[in-house]
């Protein structure tokens, strides 16, 4: 399965503070580790909100742009992993290794298509069922 | 934390750290066979004490110490039976020594390397194909003997013997535990791509049973695969084979119908491939070719299926760069499979009647005597020919070879859908 590892924005990021080299070289340590271990799958950091912008939608026509930055500083998202790993807990043994010292990091499991399965399935039965019984009137022929 | 949350952030933990832990030990105890028992030890240990005293913060390290003490028990434990034969064998025990003290220092070096030598000692070719696949699902893969049957569709005790019997096999060659240099590496390394490319095309195209795909195998081919490339980077080979994998994966949910039925390749909607897989096969093919490996077997058809990749919609598909492709991995790699794949992309370059000329001479070849795809390609043909008598004959021979049940569903109703048209 896949996972989103959602880092949240704090006032350095927000202030457009690049990391510290310390902090560089322990984040491209784990990511090295990531990767020799087959798990990162994609990964990006986000610039500072200042220079992001937001659509509002009210009703079928109203878009307002509303441009950055935006003040939920914790709220926001400033950077991103996509992980393949087995189960959510491999994802969060992971998390811990990495070197953050401070906030909260958050996993999120990514929707695959067997997670629809249930949705589809009434539907699709029936479906097969008129296939069935086309063919078997074909046969009769 | 309650008492199944510590077994399963064990389960978790072992998926991260077994292989490490296997690799080091093996270096040490130069047995794989006891570097895995060592480590299943460890292992019990952890599901013994973390429940009560928690899940260590540092979770290798505490496995890796508990191993390596098991080991040193494990020594002396034979160094006091071996002290009665001290006279015949002094050069063991003193082996034997030497391995105790190494084992600190050892431990502590870059444990990569370890693991890249594991890979190439679990696909070493004195092992058949079969106990190689099974050997390094277990040991690089974390899969459990049970998981490795199931996906194999083969009793569990089977598997279990194939494993047991592989380690002794490598004990009694003395397959050394290095990656192998010079003249051996080639041969030595298109074992390990043809193990993990075997487990992703089990995955890819079941050969049997219920379901077409079966993604889990494909993912855990391609999280091998991703390691290798990450561990041996300077192997263009790798990179082909890695960018094979991930842009076919992309098609993985394509693939399917919604009750289960095949759904070929140009049938498939685009819409539905994996962006983030074909953007990874993408870069790691072009990683191939700075290396120089732009000829290479997995390249050649990790470059066959990137034409299919960049095509927006099957009419945009660059059928005659297919041809050449084809072409080309006849030469580094000539199999009738190849020629059959050949001549199915010389039929949408340039005409059916053309491709089926070449598939009618593939017809004799012995090796693809059983193989469904032959006629199933010739029906295809066949019925582009209008020709919808022996389009239906043989959709219905391809029905009956296959093993695996959906796609013979499929060629069935292909079969009728001929029978209809006359």
């Amino acid at each position: 399965m896949r996972v989103m590892v959602i880092v949240k924005a704090n006032k350095e990021s927000e202030a457009g503070v690049l990391p510290d080299q310390k902090i560089l070289t322990e984040m491209g340590k784990f990511n090295e580790e990531l990767a020799k271990a087959g798990v990162m799958l994609a990964g990006e950091g986000l610039q500072a909100s200042a220079k992001g912008a937001r659509v509002r939608f009210e009703g079928p026509k109203k878009r307002t742009v509303i441009d950055g930055p935006f003040a939920e500083t914790k709220e926001l998202v400033a950077g991103f992993w996509l992980w393949q790993v087995k189960s959510m807990d491999e994802a969060i043994e992971w998390l811990k290794r990495s070197p953050f010292q401070e906030g909260e990091v958050e996993i999120r499991q990514v929707f695959e298509t067997e997670d629809f399965g249930e949705n589809l399935t009434p539907e699709l039965r029936k479906q097969e069922r008129e296939v069935g019984k086309r063919a078997a009137a074909n046969a009769k022929r | 934390m309650t008492a199944s949350d510590t077994h399963r952030a064990i389960d978790a933990v072992w998926r991260i750290e077994s292989a490490k832990l296997i690799a080091g030990l093996t270096r040490i105890v130069r047995d794989v066979g006891l570097a895995e028992d060592l480590a299943q030890d460890a292992l019990v240990a952890a599901l013994e004490r973390w429940p009560e005293s928690g899940v260590p913060d540092n979770p290798g390290a505490w496995l890796m110490a508990t191993a390596k003490h098991r080991a040193i028990d494990t020594f002396r434990r034979s160094e006091r039976i071996e002290r009665k034969h001290e006279e015949l064998v002094p050069e063991l025990r003193e082996r034997q020594e030497t391995a105790v003290s190494e084992l600190d220092a050892a431990l502590d070096d870059d444990i990569g390397d370890d693991v890249l030598r594991l890979i190439f000692m679990s696909c070493h070719p004195t092992l058949s194909r079969e106990a190689r696949t099974a050997l390094t699902l277990r040991l690089l893969g974390g899969l459990t003997t049970d998981e490795i049957a199931r996906a194999f569709l083969v009793p569990e005790p089977t598997i279990a013997q194939r494993i047991v019997r592989a380690k002794r096999t490598l004990a009694d060659a003395h397959v050394p535990f290095e990656v192998p240099r010079g003249a051996e590496l080639s041969a030595r390394l298109s074992s390990v791509l043809e193990v993990i490319y075997l487990v992703f095309n089990e995955g890819y195209s079941a050969t049997a049973g219920d379901d077409i795909v079966r993604p889990a195998l494909c993912e855990d081919a391609l999280r091998l695969g991703r390691i290798l490339a990450e561990l041996d980077p300077e192997e263009p080979e790798v990179h082909g084979l890695v960018a094979l994998m991930e842009i076919q994966a992309s098609r993985l949910r394509a693939r399917v119908g919604p009750s289960g039925e095949p759904i070929l390749l140009l049938d498939q909607d685009r819409g539905r491939w994996d962006h983030l897989l074909i953007r990874r096969g993408l870069a790691a093919l072009e990683r191939a070719e700075k290396l120089k490996g732009a000829n290479g077997a997995y390249a050649l058809q990790a470059a066959i299926v990137a034409c299919h990749a960049r095509a927006r919609t099957a009419d945009e598909t660059d059928w005659r760069r297919i041809t050449s492709l084809y072409d080309a991995l006849a030469e580094v790699a000539p199999s009738p499979i190849v020629e059959l794949n050949r001549a199915v992309a010389v039929a949408m370059a340039y005409g059916p009647a053309e491709g089926l000329e070449l598939v009618d001479a593939l017809r004799s070849e012995p090796a693809l005597r059983s193989y469904h795809l032959l006629p199933a390609a010739r029906a295809d043909l066949l019925e582009k020919l209008e020709r919808f008598d022996e389009a239906r004959v043989e959709f219905e021979r391809a029905a009956s070879l296959t093993r695996n049940l959906r796609e013979r569903d499929f060629l069935l109703g292909r079969a009728r859908a001929n029978t209809n048209d006359i």
